[in-house]
């Protein structure tokens, strides 16, 4: 992958370097258990989560301290987010929802420092965690519901005719969703991050000019911290979604 | 030898073939703020209740972007 790039007019732009997955010790092939860059940054992402609701809420001072507003706030707009979109009876899934959308948000901010390994770039991760929750909505819906969770892809509201048609379609968008649902947030990490190190590449490159791509790549950091926290608050709201349609099939 | 000159040939060309499906997002993407824009600037009310409408829509229309995107990561670096 990198000779291919490297022959171009001498710039050497390798953006997919900062994805690989690499043992942190020696240089062994990677086995189930073996330690990686991943598996560290990972296990930063839930000391950084933890810590912050830990020592945020140690002091459960009335008047909030810095910390525990950022935790409070955390807390308060995802639980905000699963009653608009579940109603109360949502509210036993807060949880699962709310350890989603810290865990996401934390990886894709740490990963926006430099040198760092953005955990939820790689589908193995994300896929994991979409199918976690294509899981949960099927055995959740045919549980709550039985039979009558297959009136998702039954429509009433349409004329008998094109109920078939429609049947499959529905069928195939149900299916599609875990795909859709991980690739959203691996693609856009991914996307932004090959970016933002092609844009680098020019800095160098470019010697005194290279200001420039270097002020474009200090705005693109900052459009990126955005796009951090906006495509964990999607994957959150569309966990929410997904679990709605189990809960209430006829919606 | 050919063959496979013609196989790496084919592979970028459809890499960046398959980026064009980003433009078809970039396109849906402004297209709903657009709207969502000139909705809220009629009636700031009910503005903000729509914002996560907003997100989702605008999530909806970039994954398809995304797959294209992905295809092209496919070929320069899978296939």
């Amino acid at each position: 992958m990198a000779s291919s790039e490297a022959s171009e007019g001498g710039l050497s732009i390798h953006p997919m370097e900062q994805f690989e997955v690499k043992p942190l010790f020696g240089h062994g092939d990677l086995g189930l258990l073996t330690i990686t860059n991943s598996t560290l940054w990972m296990a930063l992402v839930l000391a950084a989560a933890s810590a912050l609701f830990i020592l945020g809420m140690q002091g459960r001072a009335l008047v909030p301290t810095r910390i525990q507003s950022i935790a409070e706030i955390l807390y308060g707009f995802v639980r905000q987010m699963v009653t608009d979109v579940m109603g109360e009876e949502g509210v036993k899934f807060f949880p699962y929802i709310f350890t989603l959308f810290v865990f996401i948000l934390f990886s894709n901010l740490l990963g926006l420092i430099p040198y760092s390994f953005t955990t939820t770039s790689h589908i193995a991760v994300t896929g994991v965690l979409a199918l976690l929750v294509f899981g949960t909505v099927i055995t959740l819906g045919l549980i709550k519901n039985g039979a009558k969770f297959l009136k998702l892809f039954w429509i009433d509201a349409a004329p008998l005719g094109l109920r078939p048609i429609l049947a499959v379609i529905e069928l195939i968008s149900f299916f599609v969703r875990p795909l859709s649902h991980s690739i959203r947030l691996a693609g856009n990490m991914m996307a932004g991050h090959a970016v933002l190190k092609v844009f680098a590449a020019f800095v160098p490159a470019l010697s005194v000019f290279g200001v420039l791509p270097l002020a474009m790549m200090v705005a693109m950091t900052g459009l990126e911290v955005l796009v951090a926290c906006v495509q964990a608050y999607i994957f959150a709201i569309l966990t929410c979604i997904y679990l709605n349609d189990a809960l209430h099939p006829g919606h | 030898m050919e063959a496979e000159a013609a196989a790496l040939l084919g592979k970028y060309i459809g890499a960046g073939m398959a980026c064009t499906a980003m433009g078809g997002a970039g396109v849906g993407v402004g297209h709903v703020v657009g709207n969502y824009l000139s909705g809220a600037l009629r009636n700031p009310a009910a503005a903000k209740e729509q914002t996560a409408t907003l997100f989702l829509g605008i999530a909806f229309a970039e994954a398809l972007g995304i797959f294209g995107f992905l295809i092209a990561m496919l070929l320069m670096f899978a296939v």
